[in-house]
């Protein structure tokens, strides 16, 4: 559990947060440059201070100014992964990684070799971080960070300095620490993208405040935050269970709330829980059931609400069988097929818009330890 | 060439007290120049700007009022040097002592300036990411602090180690010009010049200095290759 309810000022810019939220999983922080987010992990790993409040992190109170309670850095046990790595210039990959897991106290539950191996550091051991690329550096901060046995690992956009293809080369280490180590984490990032990937609780901020906090698919499927989650990434995220692969045509049955959704193939065993991301300018709209289309996916639901915004585009929310999608359609449409809350509709989701980086692990595997937590 | 050898004795004797002079006004000053560097860059308080002025003074003003403001403080009368003999039994001035606080001294701003600038360009987001791997304060300077401002440092303590070697002005006002005792190399340098017939010891002197400037700045030299080799390798 994180508890958060702190208030601090920097220069101009005020920050007022409360949060409150389970600490199962990845946690993301999610809000555009300038919106706190730093800020707010800053203080809970005490490299900053709030100027009031209270921190606590699994019933352990980090920071109380009432009982004057600050904890400093070192015994907070959060590790921290920074944007620019942030790796000690001086020392061998080998030294960094020692940093922390020689100060760790206690006999860490994450194993020296483990984490090496499931990080792939072996053949850096004893190189300088000066001469290694920006994403083998980040994978050296993340192993360090891990190393140090923190109850809670802080990512402030570790990505964020990468181009694609190096992000490529970290992501599925983040995702690999989440499903086999089980350290629950609070990623902060300012993609939609990432966060679909890897989140299962997400927390919204905006000038230096929590919107709002809560699952990940809850909160991406409502209307209201949506100046804030941003008009291009709308879209809905729902779960879905693999139901059968068919390799005649590489495509994979998912089963929702809403019917069965044909994508391509996804490296999921059959029963496997997952989590895709059906973006709003993916899907389509029809009155009447299609016939001899090229759309694998046709859903029935119904109009739920309309976005009221000015523009040529309406963003529609549908109701699929208790599922959310999201449906982005030109105004013209709307009038032309008589819209409005309430309409029976189809959704028409081309198969291929469902891609690989949009689909994530889903919250509630179980696959996290729970000690400690 | 045959003129420049053998060292006499006297000048053996400078040498070695040269020696002895910039190596002890070097390592006391080591740890106070340290902890001035630290004050000066990291801390702000009333009267930040007075002590950056009192550590600068010896840069700017004539050793030989140093030598006097010593004197007046540490001597026998001085308040200071007063307490020192009859507390500790211990007289500076007229002393090899003397001559190394007086090296100091001079040295002191050479070496805070440089420790603080190596100091100014360590990066403190590093310090923080130590403290959230569980290092405390000491342990964050230890390890990360001190070895990012090394070669900072040994600029510092090379700076030093020639001004101290070179001093002039303020020993031969603190310490006199006592052979054996405060006459280090430039002080019989000096007193070869002004002696008939002293122009041989004083050409061997001059190389000699010349000599350890150079040695002491090629030693520093490869010292930073390899430093800065450890921190871009």
């Amino acid at each position: 559990m994180l508890e958060m309810d702190v208030a601090a000022r920097f220069g101009d810019f005020k920050l007022e947060a409360k949060l409150s939220c389970a600490t199962t999983g990845i946690v993301a922080l999610f809000g555009r440059s300038g919106a706190g987010k730093t800020s707010l992990v800053n203080m809970l790993a005490g490299l900053a201070r709030p100027e009031r409040g209270r921190i606590a992190v699994n019933g352990e109170v980090l920071f109380d100014s009432e009982r004057g309670v600050d904890l400093p850095p070192e015994a907070r046990r959060l590790g921290y992964v920074f944007q620019e790595g942030r790796l000690f210039p001086h020392m061998t990959v080998r030294k960094n990684l020692n940093y922390g897991y020689k100060r760790a106290g206690r006999a860490p539950r994450i194993d020296f070799g483990r984490v090496v191996a499931l990080l792939g550091l072996e053949s850096y051991l004893d190189r300088r971080p000066g001469g290694l690329s920006g994403g083998e550096k980040q994978r050296v901060a993340l192993g360090r960070a891990l190393l140090a046995n923190p109850r809670l690992l802080l990512l402030d956009e570790p990505l964020a300095g990468l181009d694609q293809a190096r992000k490529e080369e970290v992501l599925p280490f983040i995702e690999l620490l989440r499903d086999s180590l089980g350290i629950p984490m609070v990623y902060v990032s300012h993609s939609m993208t990432e966060i679909v990937r890897l989140a299962d609780t997400l927390v919204l901020m905006s000038n230096g405040r929590v919107e709002a906090a809560g699952a990940l698919e809850d909160l991406t499927s409502r209307l209201d935050l949506r100046p804030l989650t941003g008009r291009y990434e709308a879209g809905a995220v729902i779960r879905a269970a693999v139901v059968r692969h068919d390799d005649a045509f590489e495509l994979s049955h998912l089963r929702f709330a809403g019917g069965i959704l044909r994508v391509p193939r996804v490296e999921a065993p059959v029963g496997a829980e997952i989590r895709l991301r059906i973006r709003a300018r993916d899907v389509a709209l029809a009155r009447e059931e299609p016939r001899a289309s090229s759309i694998l996916n046709i859903v029935p639901c119904r109009v739920e609400a309309m976005s009221a915004e000015a523009g040529p585009q309406v963003d529609l929310r549908l109701d699929a069988g208790g599922a959310a999608l999201w449906a982005r359609i030109t105004r013209h449409s709307v009038t032309k097929l008589e819209l409005a809350p309430g309409t029976p509709v189809f959704a028409l989701i081309k198969a291929v818009a469902i891609d690989r980086t949009s689909l994530g692990r889903d919250a509630g595997s179980g696959r996290f330890l729970a000690t400690g937590q | 060439m045959s003129e420049l050898l053998p060292i006499s004795p006297l000048e053996a004797e400078a040498l070695r007290l040269s020696l002895r002079v910039a190596v002890w006004s070097v390592t006391l000053s080591l740890p106070l120049g340290l902890f001035t560097a630290w004050i000066l860059a990291r801390t702000r308080f009333p009267g930040h700007g007075l002590l950056n002025g009192v550590v600068h003074l010896p840069l700017v003003l004539p050793p030989v009022v140093v030598g006097y403001m010593l004197l007046v403080l540490l001597g026998r009368q001085g308040p200071l040097g007063r307490a020192l003999f009859e507390w500790f039994g211990v007289t500076l001035p007229f002393t090899w002592h003397g001559a190394a606080l007086a090296a100091g001294v001079m040295a002191f701003p050479l070496m805070v300036r440089a420790m603080r600038l190596s100091l100014e360009a360590v990066d403190r987001r590093l310090e923080a990411a130590a403290r959230t791997l569980g290092a405390g304060p000491a342990a964050v300077f230890l390890t990360v602090t001190l070895p990012l401002m090394a070669p900072g440092i040994l600029a510092g303590v090379i700076l030093a180690f020639a001004r101290a070697l070179g001093e002039f002005g303020a020993t031969i006002t603190f310490a006199a010009n006592i052979p054996g005792e405060t006459r280090t190399l430039p002080l019989a340098l000096y007193s070869m010049i002004q002696t008939p017939g002293g122009e041989g010891p004083a050409m061997r002197l001059a190389v000699i200095s010349v000599l350890i400037s150079l040695g002491a700045l090629a030693v520093s030299e490869a010292l930073a290759r390899r430093l800065r080799a450890r921190l871009l390798a």
